[in-house]
């Protein structure tokens, strides 16, 4: 454990940390609770290091101008939380179809509306689904620390370059707020990247377009069935989870981003009741392309699986998905800026004999 | 060792940073270390309030069922983080501010933290005051780290390191 | 006069009704470009509207915008590669309706951008709704009885004024495309708004009063008298502010 040169920086911070680090040229964000620390952090480091944060006068104009900072073949990145992410849809849809590069990270809070400030994992669906109008779909990151809130941002800027397609980052109020020492860690996987040749101002004699309307018979068809190629391979290569599976585990918990560090408290937790270790836990890392294989083995040699969510049960619905009836699936969520705790979690194992 | 602390009052009391002052001077001693905030939607006057860990162990959940130790700087806190306490735990209790019954089994250390601060000219350094009444009890870090940590937190403003440092040793009389 | 066509103009015929004024201006714009020598490093932003496929006409590099956002993605474009010329081709709903905002911030923060903007007092491309410049009065799709302020339908929307207010704001030009003279001082001010982004001046607008004969149910000669008697009275054409 004798790690030299830790830093002691939120999980906001340490996403902005990424995007410097990953080459981000270009910034636009809007104020809002809880990811104001990562628009502060960039409105100091991004003109320091001679790049451009704007301070645009809405969410919707920070991701389109996101939009543009992409189409002319630069680095980009904004970041809000719940509702202001929700404005962005219409840019998000737009940087889909137009197939842009752009990281959008979303400190998720309390909703629906406008809710409240504490954390949530409520918009699982918006980010897991597309969100905006249309057939289309982001690759979802969501980090367990502030160490992966890091890696997993840079490791965005490459996947939304290498495949030309907008990133999420779906952290919380916990990830996004909380501070760690950390070590910063780039991905280690490397992507080759070819050179944006689409991008505008080439001046390589062609004439670039950045477009997502294609009218005519069959041609937006064709357009989308690009797409939805480009969408399995996406699931083929970028599945990502982490699991813990001891021997003698009859419970698979399943849970993402802050709540995966509550089940771990609750494994310990177990294990010292039961004096055996009765936990298994799988984390999606991924959630779109959500690791519906990796998840079906996983559960193979338990007996139960309890879903944990700062939700009512939106991964819930992927997890059935993956094991339909091959077990019993239990759910524990709390939401509206509430944080399940430990305690309540292991008395609802207990009293349902889930171990 | 795992130490778990709550510390809260209202913003503007300095609990946010004397949380982190906690935070980084474990990290400075290798050990693990989380911070994690949560406060209204105001600034100054609503209620703040801060979960840190330090771990010889890597820390799952930020959260804290029951803490090790309560630092509350007002009446709200206490009456909020009362319930969460275990039979072990501490309690130091800024009593300018907050009152507590004396029947009470766990151990509180009651100061008027604030009146203190305020004779010694730094109403806003009653947390490290509280800081150096509580390192007084549970010597966490050594007391070389702290004063580091203290200097490096407010690296960029000489003349509060000095009163920071004073607060500090105050508490420690306490 | 010079017919031969513009190295930035493609050899295309274009999609948009008789009379409709959106073909001279994408020739000005391109004849422009042309005289400018910048064909290779201007970058267009087509707006939603009748002219989003601008690009096919236009021989230069051209993105999209979702509608109202022309100028927030100009300034995206503008702010990585400020060696671009950036231009935003934008109509009445797109630029003072929905995209207000974006046209308001992106003018007060002074974004080194040129504007051109489409005023035909109607949205054209979805059949010819009331729009934020319809003139008081005048029939449209959602305006049965004439746009009349006193039904609640609001008054014609003078946004070059206001924008003319803005200290971000270096120049701004009403003209229109109804004669040959209004023609050349049309292009004597998008030349204009193109070199004041090229000598770092600040953001430039040209609003164009372009007929749209079908929009307004009458012939393109008629189109041009409403324009001449009724539009460039609640428009009046002329130079707004020039502090370039």
């Amino acid at each position: 454990m004798k790690e030299q040169n830790k830093v002691f920086i939120t999980g906001n911070e340490a996403v902005g940390k990424a995007a410097i680090d990953a080459g981000c040229q270009f910034y636009a964000g809007y104020p809002i609770t809880p990811q104001n620390e990562l628009t502060a952090y960039m409105s100091r480091q991004m003109r320091k290091a001679g790049r451009v944060f704007i301070q645009a006068e809405s969410e919707l104009a920070a991701v389109n101008m996101v939009f543009g900072a992409a189409a002319a073949g630069a680095r980009a990145m904004t970041s809000s939380s719940s509702p202001g992410i929700s404005l962005k849809q219409e840019g998000i849809s737009y940087l889909a179809g137009a197939e842009l590069p752009a990281v959008i990270v979303n400190a998720q809070r309390g909703g629906p509306g406008l809710g409240n400030i504490g954390p949530s994992q409520s918009d699982y669906f918006q980010a897991t689904r597309g969100g905006g109008h249309g057939d289309y779909r982001t690759i979802v990151l969501a980090p367990t620390s502030v160490e992966e809130a890091y890696t997993f941002t840079c490791l965005a800027f490459d996947l939304a370059d290498f495949y030309r397609t907008p990133v999420v980052i779906l952290s919380d109020a916990i990830i996004g707020q909380m501070a760690e020492g950390i070590v910063f860690r780039p991905p280690s996987r490397k992507y080759s990247l070819p050179p944006k040749d689409w991008a505008l101002g080439r001046a390589k004699g062609q004439q670039n377009i950045i477009r997502s309307l294609y009218l005519g018979e069959r041609v937006l068809e064709k357009h989308n069935l690009k797409l939805q190629r480009k969408y399995r391979l996406i699931e083929r290569k970028e599945v990502r989870f982490r699991q813990h599976l001891p021997r003698e585990a009859s419970l698979l918990i399943v849970a993402y981003g802050s709540m995966y560090r509550l089940a771990k408290d609750i494994a310990v937790e177990l294990e010292g009741k039961k004096n055996k270790k009765s936990v298994g836990i799988f984390c999606p890392l991924s959630l779109w392309p959500f690791p519906y294989k990796a998840l079906a083995q996983a559960c193979a040699r338990v007996k139960n699986v309890l879903v944990l969510e700062m939700s009512y049960g939106q991964m819930l619905e992927d997890v059935k998905l993956a094991l339909g009836r091959q077990k019993p699936i239990y759910f524990f969520g709390r939401a509206g800026g509430e944080v399940p705790e430990v305690d309540e979690v292991c008395r609802f194992i207990l009293k349902h004999k889930l171990i | 060792m795992k130490l778990e602390f709550i510390i809260a009052g209202f913003g503007g009391q300095g609990i946010l940073s004397l949380g982190k002052i906690i935070a980084r001077a474990g990290i400075k001693e290798n050990k693990f270390a989380s911070f994690m905030p949560s406060y209204g939607a105001e600034m100054r006057g609503g209620t703040a309030n801060c979960k840190v860990i330090i771990s010889s162990q890597e820390i799952a959940s930020p959260y804290i069922n029951h803490p090790d130790v309560l630092i509350v700087f007002n009446q709200p806190s206490w009456d909020k983080f009362r319930p969460k306490l275990k039979r072990q735990s501490l309690v130091l209790l800024n009593s300018s501010l907050a009152g507590f019954s004396p029947s009470y089994r766990i151990k509180v250390i009651a100061c008027p933290f604030t009146r203190v601060a305020r004779e010694l000219g730094m109403e806003k350094a009653a947390n490290m005051i509280v800081l150096g009444r509580l390192w007084r009890e549970i010597k966490f870090v050594k007391e070389l780290t702290l004063k580091e940590t203290i200097e490096e937190y407010f690296s960029s403003r000489r003349d509060i390191v000095s009163k920071n440092l004073e607060a500090l040793a105050r508490g420690k009389e306490l | 006069m010079n017919f031969k066509r513009p190295r930035s103009l493609k050899d295309k015929v274009t999609h948009y009704c008789p009379g409709c004024g959106h073909g001279v201006v994408h020739r000005l714009v391109a004849e422009v470009i042309d005289e400018l020598r910048i064909r290779r490093k201007t970058v267009g932003i087509a707006p939603v509207g009748c002219a989003v496929l601008a690009y096919d006409y236009w021989d230069f590099d051209v993105s999209e915008a979702a509608h109202g956002r022309a100028l927030a993605v100009a300034t995206g474009i503008k702010r990585v590669k400020p060696d671009l010329v950036v231009f935003s081709y934008q109509g009445d709903g797109d630029l003072a309706a929905i995209g207000t905002a974006e046209t308001l911030h992106a003018a007060n923060r002074a974004e080194n951008l040129t504007c051109i903007f489409i005023n035909n007092a109607c949205y054209g491309m979805t059949g010819a709704q009331m729009a934020p410049t319809t003139a008081i009065g005048q029939k449209t799709a959602t305006t049965p009885e004439g746009r009349s302020p006193q039904e609640g339908d609001g008054y014609p929307l003078i946004i070059s004024e206001l924008l003319a207010r803005l200290r971000g704001v270096c120049f701004v030009e009403r003209t229109t495309v109804i004669t040959p003279s209004d023609v050349l001082k049309t292009k004597k001010a998008i030349l204009k708004a193109f070199l004041n982004q090229i000598n770092k001046r600040g953001f430039s607008l040209v609003e164009v009063l372009s007929p749209c004969p079908t929009g307004w149910g009458l012939s393109p000669q008629k189109a041009a008298e409403f324009i001449k008697e009724k539009l460039s009275r609640e428009f009046p054409l002329g130079v707004i502010k020039d502090e370039a």
